[in-house]
């Protein structure tokens, strides 16, 4: 795998934080992802991008263990998935973040806070530290002073930074974010970009993106995966973009 | 005004009303935020078999009521992950099966009588100090159940899969929360009967979230709600005669109606 220049200043190469090898999926007989290898290193920002029903989504549910993989082997910070217990190193905005029920009686403090349960165990309780986790997250995404409005009640941004809240709030390694800027206005896509860089670099956070966005991602991430059903490029963005030009101005 | 408290089975009333109130809405917001409202109507008709079965082997009606609604929860949460019928089928497969087991064993044991409506509508004349004890102990054990798991509860309620890839066994504590709604109706037959129980568990949670408040507020305001209509309840229907549980029915939904008028005045 190449690496651009500003990679170099971040990442630790040295560090998988996922390996996945060979892996399939097959929904009955459909076969939604087919061998795909990958691996992410510490501090990377790596997005995945593809067509609808491309199996991206699939993808990130395998690796975060929602769904088992027909076959192949998926290794979290190390360790095999099924078996890999500190999942508060794990951050994670699904795609369904923004679509939950908008009279759920919870303000943006309670949905923060939840991104601390991982951190506890079953009969765990929450402590100060939780709640000054919480306050460093939602000040990270600028979001401190709606602490006690109703989630229902925000703008789609503000949900959408209160879930990215959600996932800082348990201090974790990686972040998935998926297809989060799906109808959401360009003013808004820009701050979830440049919030998602600040993440990267200030925080050293490995982040992991799905999105449709490929042309953005020149500017954003500093790997990109592209996938249908397989994985047929898996580069720095540098080189993503060199690729794209030869294949769409051959004679260039 | 007072002199109702020197009726020995008044007070009982009230003390097993209070801890069925108390303990209700506990349960009931995690199933209204769960979409699982119909299941206490569900589990409320399998303990109506439970009830049945007390009569028929002679044994305190909430102890088999326990037993049949508990085996019931258990069946149903089965029934719905093997994904072979659909979640609200599942639901209707048990209420139709065990209302028709209840009417068998009720046949069979003589039991169509005016004490299966005691705990058909609810009444307290009916409860016993003994009663009163085990309905205390259920409610412990619900209590002490939800306060240990909460928080794992809000947040599958909020959002199950994020709770999921936080580490949280979601199946386990869904089981949980269905076997405890089991032990909740048990304990609230006596006092607010079989066909009525299902009302006790959704219409205080539906109208405290009309108040639009935080997740904390909301389950303080169903207690205040579920409390007050059920003591309010209790005096009313005792001066007046009238069924209990369908008093204090009617008064929750007389709250929800006000609520509701007031916000759309709003």
């Amino acid at each position: 795998m190449s690496v651009t220049s500003m990679a170099d200043t971040v990442v630790d190469h040295k560090t998988n934080i996922i390996e996945i090898e060979h892996v399939s999926f097959s929904y009955g007989t459909t076969e939604v992802l087919h061998d795909v290898s990958l691996s992410v290193h510490r501090g990377d920002y790596l997005a995945i991008v593809g067509g609808n029903g491309s199996g991206k989504t699939t993808l990130i549910k395998i690796i975060l263990g929602l769904l088992q993989p027909s076959s192949g082997s998926i290794k979290l910070f190390g360790e095999d998935v099924a078996a890999f217990k500190d999942r508060w190193k794990i951050g994670y905005v699904s795609q369904k973040a923004t679509d939950f029920d908008l009279s759920f009686p919870a303000t943006v403090e309670e949905v923060v806070q939840m991104g601390r349960f991982g951190r506890h165990g079953l009969l765990g309780r929450i402590n100060e530290e939780d709640r000054s986790a919480t306050r460093r997250a939602l000040e990270h995404v600028d979001m401190w002073q709606y602490r006690d409005r109703l989630i229902g009640d925000l703008s789609g941004g503000q949900q959408q930074r209160a879930f990215i809240a959600r996932a800082l709030a348990g201090e974790p390694e990686v972040v998935f974010l998926d297809e989060p800027t799906v109808g959401v206005e360009q003013q808004v896509k820009d701050e979830f970009y440049a919030l998602l860089r600040k993440m990267n670099q200030d925080l050293r956070l490995t982040v992991v993106l799905i999105t449709h966005d490929i042309e953005r991602m020149g500017h954003e991430a500093m790997h990109v995966a592209c996938l249908d059903h397989t994985l047929f490029f898996h580069r720095s963005v540098d080189d993503y973009f060199k690729s794209t030009h030869t294949l769409i101005h051959p004679h260039s | 005004m007072f002199d109702l408290f020197t009726y020995g089975f008044v007070v009982r009333g009230m003390e097993a009303g209070v801890i069925v109130a108390l303990i209700a809405p506990l349960i009931g917001i995690f199933l209204v935020l769960r979409r699982y409202s119909l299941i206490a109507d569900t589990l409320a008709h399998a303990s109506l078999a439970g009830v049945a079965l007390g009569f028929l082997l002679n044994i305190n009606p909430i102890i088999s009521a326990l037993g049949v609604t508990v085996a019931s929860s258990l069946g149903i949460e089965r029934l719905r992950n093997t994904k072979h019928v659909y979640g609200e089928s599942a639901l209707a497969l048990f209420l139709s099966g065990s209302l028709a087991l209840a009417t068998i064993l009720l046949s069979l044991g003589k039991g169509f009588n005016s004490n299966l409506f005691n705990y058909l509508f609810g009444s307290i004349v009916t409860v016993t100090q003994a009663d009163v004890y085990m309905i205390l102990a259920l409610a412990v054990i619900v209590a002490v159940a939800i306060a240990c798991f909460y928080k794992e509860l809000v947040y599958i309620s909020f959002d199950e899969e994020s709770a999921r890839v936080s580490g949280i066994p979601v199946n386990r504590i869904n089981m949980l929360l269905i076997v405890l709604s089991a032990f909740t109706i048990a304990l609230a037959i006596p006092i607010i009967g079989v066909l009525l129980i299902a009302a006790l568990i959704v219409i205080p949670v539906v109208t405290a979230l009309q108040l639009r408040g935080s997740f904390t507020q909301t389950l303080l305001w169903a207690e205040i709600i579920s409390v007050t209509s059920v003591l309010t309840g209790i005096v009313v229907s005792f001066y007046f005669d009238l069924s209990t549980g369908g008093t204090i029915v009617a008064l929750m939904l007389a709250i929800c109606l006000a609520i509701f008028s007031l916000k759309s005045r709003a």
